[in-house]
């Protein structure tokens, strides 16, 4: 049975959603403290939604210099799965594990509500039940997940096929608003060069439910179907 | 020695700063219409123990490279205060 360890930071509070999500595909759940340094054998690494360290300073950067974030970093090297969901993408961010930042959004206001998403990277550990340029409906809650990064960086995730999840633009016939915080390129998820350290800021786990559209419950059977080979060089 | 170093961090020039337009909107609402091109930032204030003024802030320089501020969207200042 695959392993999945939740962190918990002082502030996070998705943390028993991603559990509950983990645990109904059918994988082991379990709690990490942020100043635990051992992950216990874990196959993946959730870095649940919150507001770890009330966000002081910038979103995610105290959160970054806990003692488990070494054993992240660690798990992260060695090819194994780590998934940051909203603000576990901020931490992500800060911690030099995916590139850019995530500001306040656009719009001087906090967003609460489903948006319409492409899923644009199948390949990785998290989307692998997708298929490439599949739309799925998630809720967003957030008020900073403004992705944001250099031109150059910006090009480079495009050309690396690196951008998981796009806002649907208007265009094309979404009923909801688009790019909910003026995100740049309408980027909602990204990942590492691997594709196993993914970040994203909609929440899966918050459509996990077996009443809620299955779009979230998706990225855990993924997960389930995943085959460690790579991560097992951690344990 | 201990010198008080004064850093500022502004959101980069050019990038969109909904902070600064929140207060700009709220200026004008109670009456400063006066007020324009407001933008928001952070001020953190702390002693650096370091034997020169020039330590202190490539000290205070490397705190910011390193947490005060992020390098992908802020810029900072930092200033040590005497001599």
């Amino acid at each position: 049975m695959l392993n999945v360890a939740v962190v918990r930071f002082p502030g996070s509070n998705s943390d028993f959603d991603a559990l509950r999500s983990a645990e109904r595909a059918g994988m082991r759940g379990y709690f990490v403290w942020h100043r635990e340094s051992d992950l216990r054998g874990a196959d993946f690494v959730i870095l649940p939604g919150g507001f770890s360290y009330g966000d002081y300073l910038r979103a995610g950067a105290i959160a970054r210099f806990s003692p488990v974030m070494q054993a992240v970093q660690k798990h992260a090297a060695a090819g194994g799965p780590v998934l940051g969901i909203c603000n576990g993408f901020q931490i992500l961010c800060e911690s030099h594990l995916l590139p850019g930042a995530l500001l306040r959004n656009a719009g001087q206001s906090f967003v609460s509500k489903p948006v319409d998403l492409t899923v644009e990277r199948a390949g990785t550990p998290f989307t692998s039940g997708f298929e490439a340029g599949e739309t799925v409906r998630l809720p967003v809650a957030h008020g900073e997940g403004r992705f944001a990064a250099g031109d150059e960086t910006l090009r480079m995730l495009e050309a690396e096929g690196r951008v998981v999840l796009r806002y649907v633009p208007a265009s094309e016939g979404s009923p909801l608003q688009p790019n909910p915080n003026g995100s740049a390129r309408h980027i909602a998820g990204v990942s590492n060069a691997a594709g196993n350290v993914v970040g994203i800021m909609p929440h899966p786990e918050r459509f996990g439910d077996p009443a809620s559209p299955d779009d979230g419950a998706r990225f855990f059977t993924s997960m389930a179907a995943w085959q460690p080979s790579s991560s097992k060089a951690t344990r | 020695m201990s010198f008080r170093v004064h850093v500022r961090v502004m959101p980069r020039a050019g990038l969109l700063d909904p902070q600064g337009q929140a207060v700009e909107h709220a200026l004008s609402a109670l009456g400063f219409p006066d007020a324009g091109e407001v933008r928001v930032g952070r001020a953190i204030e702390l002693d650096v123990a370091a034997g020169s003024r020039a330590e202190a802030e490539a000290r205070a320089r490397a705190m910011c490279d390193k947490l005060l501020a992020n390098p992908v969207t802020e810029d900072y200042l930092v200033e040590v205060e005497g001599s």
